[in-house]
């Protein structure tokens, strides 16, 4: 068989990958069928590989086989590591997927012997910048959230404009490029300017927006994968590119309605930095406290409790204990359900990956519309290390700059119960009125620890 | 413009109209499992830096692809196992704990 009839098989490979693509997410619309999707993926993508090795085209296999066990061997762990730390392995992979796509647009530009149309260019060159900047953006995002870096915005005067006059300078340099694709040397000064603005990009973003990031930085992988596809006229690349970029794309999208905000907002707002200096002076007002003993009294007495998690439960680990409460309350012939905010947590869906960990079933996992119209017939509203999505200002104080975003009505409970460390504001410094509220019974300590003692009080756990 | 760039811009109109209509539909629930795969989906690239390293044209592009086989690949092993290990955790109380 020539090598010309062979690509034409190969290519039916190509296709069967991407339906079995499709159908791998289709199978995630619930969680029941949702290992299939797994395996529909899986042998969609082992055929490409196959198929593409089986290329004549590949001919020098010192060259794959060796980065390809390189790839499996940093994968598998990066595939095993804690569930509290996947939203910084999201990131790295996204970091991981941007720089294959920028590398092999930068490999295809030097391939080319003469100057490249001036077509070719163009998407080389926007291929390349969005690759790039997604990779160190990308790279931000993992070390804010490994904290390697400071999950603080990190702001100075003028910053949006030397960001985007970054941001001109690597377009302008596309531009001469495709004007006259001959000037080979502004190339690589390309990729190192769009490079420079993915760290700027990312850098002044705080740890709470790192939701609509994440998703926002996976949209940009995705699309960076579709244009690869573009300038080889690939299109299973098209079509996994196009996939993965839409899904990061609605996932941003439903993020940034969670938080009430627009994309520039998120992008140039520096949320979090504003807030800090006010919420300081402000004069300290009385609140109540309770002890583990009486918060477990409280829980024992209730029919139905609503548990609220936030980042403040993955940074304690406190899911398992919180499964121990959830357990020795069940048992007692309480009701307890888990109200689930879109952007609790640090990345889309972070906190339901938590509990279901923990051994919680999904069932007791509720989405925040669904939950807040039983909110004012629930007897304990029981917030473990949620600040800013139970906080009652987004609702009624203009001023505040977290207004109109959409909350857990905890607030409209019997009796809400926060566990806290201490009163400083939360991490988006905005004061939280819900504290100083006649209903709210304050639990100040460690989350792990203090869910840990009101299991002990109620006789449960080891 | 060359011929393919359309029938390219086709596919990925289709395509993208295709994920946005069977994403809609994934639950809430399993929105961190549905980052991690797609992101092992996306790193289907493997499949043009093998052909770039494979190819051994100059000493460059062969590192640049061979680097990029091998972060793509880790993406592709790496993703897969861990939404995996993440469906693998979300279970009904009628199903048994396995």
């Amino acid at each position: 068989m020539n090598a010309a009839a062979l690509r034409q098989y190969l290519d039916f490979a190509y296709i069967a990958a991407v339906v079995l693509f499709i159908l791998a997410l289709k199978f995630l619309s619930s969680p029941k069928n949702a290992r299939w999707g797994v395996m529909a993926g899986e042998i969609g993508a082992a055929l490409a590989v196959v198929a593409t090795l089986l290329d004549p085209e590949v001919a020098h296999y010192q060259w794959v086989l060796i980065p390809l066990i390189i790839g499996a061997g940093a994968g598998i762990p990066l595939g095993l590591v804690r569930m509290t730390a996947v939203p910084q392995r999201t990131a790295l992979s996204h970091a991981f997927g941007a720089l294959s796509a920028a590398m092999i647009g930068v490999a295809e530009y030097y391939v080319a012997t003469a100057p490249l149309p001036r077509f070719a260019m163009g998407e080389i060159a926007l291929e390349v910048i969005i690759g790039s900047l997604t990779f160190t953006g990308s790279l931000i995002a993992a070390g804010k959230l490994q904290e390697l870096l400071p999950q603080r915005p990190i702001v100075y005067r003028g910053q949006n404009f030397v960001s985007l006059g970054v941001l001109a300078a690597a377009l302008a340099l596309a531009v001469a490029l495709v004007l006259n694709p001959a000037r080979a040397a502004l190339f690589p000064i390309m990729v190192v300017v769009a490079l420079i603005f993915g760290v700027l990009l990312v850098t002044p973003i705080g740890g709470a927006d790192m939701p609509t990031v994440i998703s926002l930085l996976n949209s940009y992988a995705g699309f960076s994968a579709a244009l690869l596809g573009f300038v080889l006229d690939s299109k299973v690349l098209v079509v996994a590119g196009a996939l993965d970029g839409s899904s990061g794309f609605i996932l941003s999208v439903i993020m940034c309605k969670a938080m009430n905000r627009s994309f520039a907002n998120v992008m140039f707002g520096a949320f979090g930095q504003v807030q800090a200096s006010a919420a300081a002076g402000q004069e300290q007002r009385p609140v109540r406290s309770a002890t583990a003993e009486e918060a477990g009294a409280i829980l024992e007495a209730a029919g139905s409790v609503v548990i609220v998690p936030g980042y403040g439960m993955a940074v304690a680990q406190a899911q398992h204990k919180v499964r121990e409460l959830y357990d020795v309350l069940a048992k007692k012939g309480v009701k307890v359900y888990f109200a689930i905010h879109p952007v609790a947590g640090r990345m889309p869906g972070h906190m339901n990956v938590l509990l279901a960990e923990a051994g919680i079933p999904y069932e007791r996992l509720i989405e925040m519309d669904e939950i807040n119209g039983d909110m004012p017939q629930t007897d304990v509203a029981l917030v473990v290390g949620a600040n800013d999505v139970t906080n009652p200002a987004a609702r009624t104080d203009q001023a505040s700059p977290i207004y109109g975003m959409p909350i857990i009505d905890v607030d409209k409970a019997h009796t809400v119960m926060v566990i806290k460390r201490s009163l400083n504001p939360g991490f988006a410094g905005i004061d939280n009125p819900l504290y100083y509220l006649d209903q709210t019974l304050m639990l100040f300590g460690d989350a792990k620890q203090f869910v840990g003692a009101i299991v002990r009080e109620l006789g449960g756990g080891h | 413009m060359p011929a393919d760039f359309l029938s390219n811009l086709y596919v990925f109109i289709l395509a993208a109209f295709v994920g946005f209509e069977v994403i809609k539909r994934v639950s809430p629930l399993l929105h961190t499992p549905l980052m991690s795969l797609t992101n092992a989906l996306d790193a289907i690239v493997v499949v043009a830096a093998i052909v770039i390293a494979g190819r051994h044209e100059t000493r460059l592009t062969t590192v640049l692809g061979a680097i990029a086989v091998a972060a793509s690949f880790s993406n592709m092993v790496g993703g897969f196992l861990i939404t995996d290990r993440m469906l693998r955790m979300f279970k009904s109380p009628r199903s048994k704990q396995s």
